[in-house]
């Protein structure tokens, strides 16, 4: 039995999804100009965007699954604007490293990010996220066909290499990233064997 | 002892700044809290969807500071760091991983009564209870940079005593050539003991230690207090070390033992990874971590996130002229 809502509910669902997105990030940056972030407002303003990138990304891969189990169709009209939002969290995380940790000294920030490998590590998926960010577009995605569909299936390695990038970040609390391993191990299960066929999709194209 | 030298590297003060900050810390605290409560992702700026399962309530009371008497000193040149953000920015795993979490889960600490015991190699071996702490030595003030490993730093305003003072009233034997110091082990009072999560996995409780030279060198402070008062729990109450020369790491905090010992003490962070921190862990702008750079840091004052203004890091935090000598002849990259 397929649930679905009334397509004039969408909008207003819409509209609430923006909200939910963008007031944390507003909320954030006013706290941070206006000094109530905390002792060190750099670093609460890296690892908020850091960590939510981290979380509406692994949201934007819970929904295909949810849409497909609980017959949720209507769905998957929200993944696109959530994955799109990933992606507007991960560049403010990087636009905070940039600005405000190395304070637009661009070779440090060059340096940075080929000498350590967990920033390595994150800015590859920052570049891959951004060309699924891009593609995007309808009318690109219709150009594209059967290739774009190859190309988005890149998510699966993004998350791996964000997991990987934030375990690789901590000084010693490895729990939480433990966790969210495990979390991006379970949305993989789903796809196993989409998985698959995409590795063949890949080495075949 | 009075340090009152004129060396380069001294903080001389301009603008000893607002400690107003300080009391709009309440209304902080719980601005952080409703900044969370209507997002989708976090309850606060450590943000994560695990937050859900921490219980960090904001304390009813906030844990009570004395006044302290002490010989102030004036004539400063950096501007020190707010109290505010000293206090609200820790790095106390014992209270939590996250640096607002050690203010927030701390304010029942009792610190009274309190026993710190120096033993081992020494003729004269003491046991400080709570009001010794302030009685045994004469308190002053010194103002210092604290530089963290993580590349942030503040000017603080510590209370305390020469930790050459206790040395030698302790009386070492000539067997004795470092010290092993040691944090408060009470998991009833120290959620970060009791659960890995919160206390980011590392190993209780925390030990640091120094070479005896080092501990003589009148730059240690046994700090009893900041900005004119006790410390606060999260600053490591009710007393801690200060080496103003290595990374915070190094100046361990709620202190419970001192032993005079023969061999180089075993350290926290050393035993968690070796390859990232060293026993001697001396500032070194030439020698970066092996995930970030120590060349340059973060200075944390007044103001907003504009304000955090990025500055070179000095060898030795620019404590060089008084410590450097310690060193001499040492290969400081393998030595780190």
């Amino acid at each position: 039995m397929a649930i679905d809502v009334p397509r004039r509910w969408i909008p207003c669902f819409k509209v609430l999804v923006h909200l939910a997105a963008l007031y944390p990030l507003i909320n954030l940056y006013y706290a941070a100009f206006s000094d109530q972030l905390g002792g060190d407002p750099v670093e609460a303003v890296i690892h908020f965007t850091g960590i939510g990138a981290l979380n509406l990304l692994l949201i934007s891969l819970l929904i295909s699954p949810l849409a497909k189990r609980f017959k949720l169709i209507f769905l998957m009209q929200f993944r696109r604007m959530i994955g799109l939002y990933a992606f507007v969290y991960a560049l403010c995380h990087i636009l905070n490293f940039l600005f405000f940790e190395v304070q637009f000294d661009l070779q440090l920030f060059i340096e940075e990010v080929f000498e350590r490998p967990y920033i390595t590590l994150g800015m590859s998926a920052f570049l891959l996220l951004t060309a699924l960010a891009v593609t995007s577009i309808s009318k690109l995605r219709r150009k594209m066909k059967s290739r774009w569909q190859i190309l988005h299936n890149f998510i699966y390695l993004i998350a791996l290499l964000v997991v990987i990038h934030f375990y690789w970040s901590v000084k010693s609390e490895i729990i939480e990233p433990l966790i969210y391993f495990a979390m991006y191990a379970a949305l993989m299960m789903f796809r196993l064997k989409k998985l698959r066929g995409w590795m063949k999709g890949i080495t075949s194209s | 002892m009075i340090i009152k030298t004129t060396s380069t590297s001294d903080c001389k003060e301009h603008d000893v700044t607002d400690e107003n900050v300080y009391h709009q810390r309440r209304e902080l605290i719980k601005k952080m809290g409703f900044l969370g409560a209507g997002s989708l992702l976090s309850s606060s700026a450590g943000a994560s969807i695990l937050d859900i399962f921490r219980d960090d309530k904001i304390p009813s009371s906030l844990f009570s500071q004395n006044k302290l008497d002490y010989k102030a000193i004036n004539g400063f040149d950096e501007e020190l760091t707010p109290e505010a953000k000293i206090t609200g920015h820790n790095n106390f795993y014992e209270f939590g991983v996250e640096k607002q979490q050690p203010a927030e889960l701390s304010q029942s600490f009792n610190v009274n009564p309190w026993t710190l015991k120096i033993s081992g190699e020494v003729e004269n071996s003491l046991t400080l209870g709570y009001d010794e702490l302030y009685s045994s030595f004469d308190l002053e003030e010194r103002i210092y940079r604290l530089r963290c490993v993580e590349a942030w730093s503040m000017v603080v305003p510590w209370i305390g005593f020469s930790l050459a003072d206790l040395v030698k009233k302790a009386k070492p034997t000539s067997r004795a050539k470092y010290l092993a110091f040691e944090t408060l082990y009470d998991p009833v009072q120290m959620p970060g003991q009791r659960s890995r999560r919160l206390g980011g996995g590392i190993d209780y409780p925390y030990i640091e230690g120094l070479r005896i030279d080092e501990a003589m060198n009148p730059l240690a402070l046994m700090s009893v207090g900041l900005y004119g008062k006790t410390l606060p729990p999260q600053n490591g109450a009710p007393i801690r070390l200060i080496v103003p020369w290595k990374y915070g790491f190094k100046s361990i905090k709620s202190i419970v033992g001192i032993k005079f010992v023969e061999r180089q003490p075993a350290t926290t962070w050393n035993l968690l990874a070796a390859n990232e921190y060293g026993f001697y862990a001396n500032v070194n702008p030439t020698v970066d971590h092996p995930r970030w750079s120590q060349a340059s840091e973060r200075r944390i004052t007044t103001g907003g996130i504009f304000a955090q203004n990025r500055i070179p890091t000095l060898p030795f935090n620019g404590y060089g002229e008084q410590v450097a000598d310690l060193y001499s002849g040492m290969n400081l990259r393998k030595y780190y």
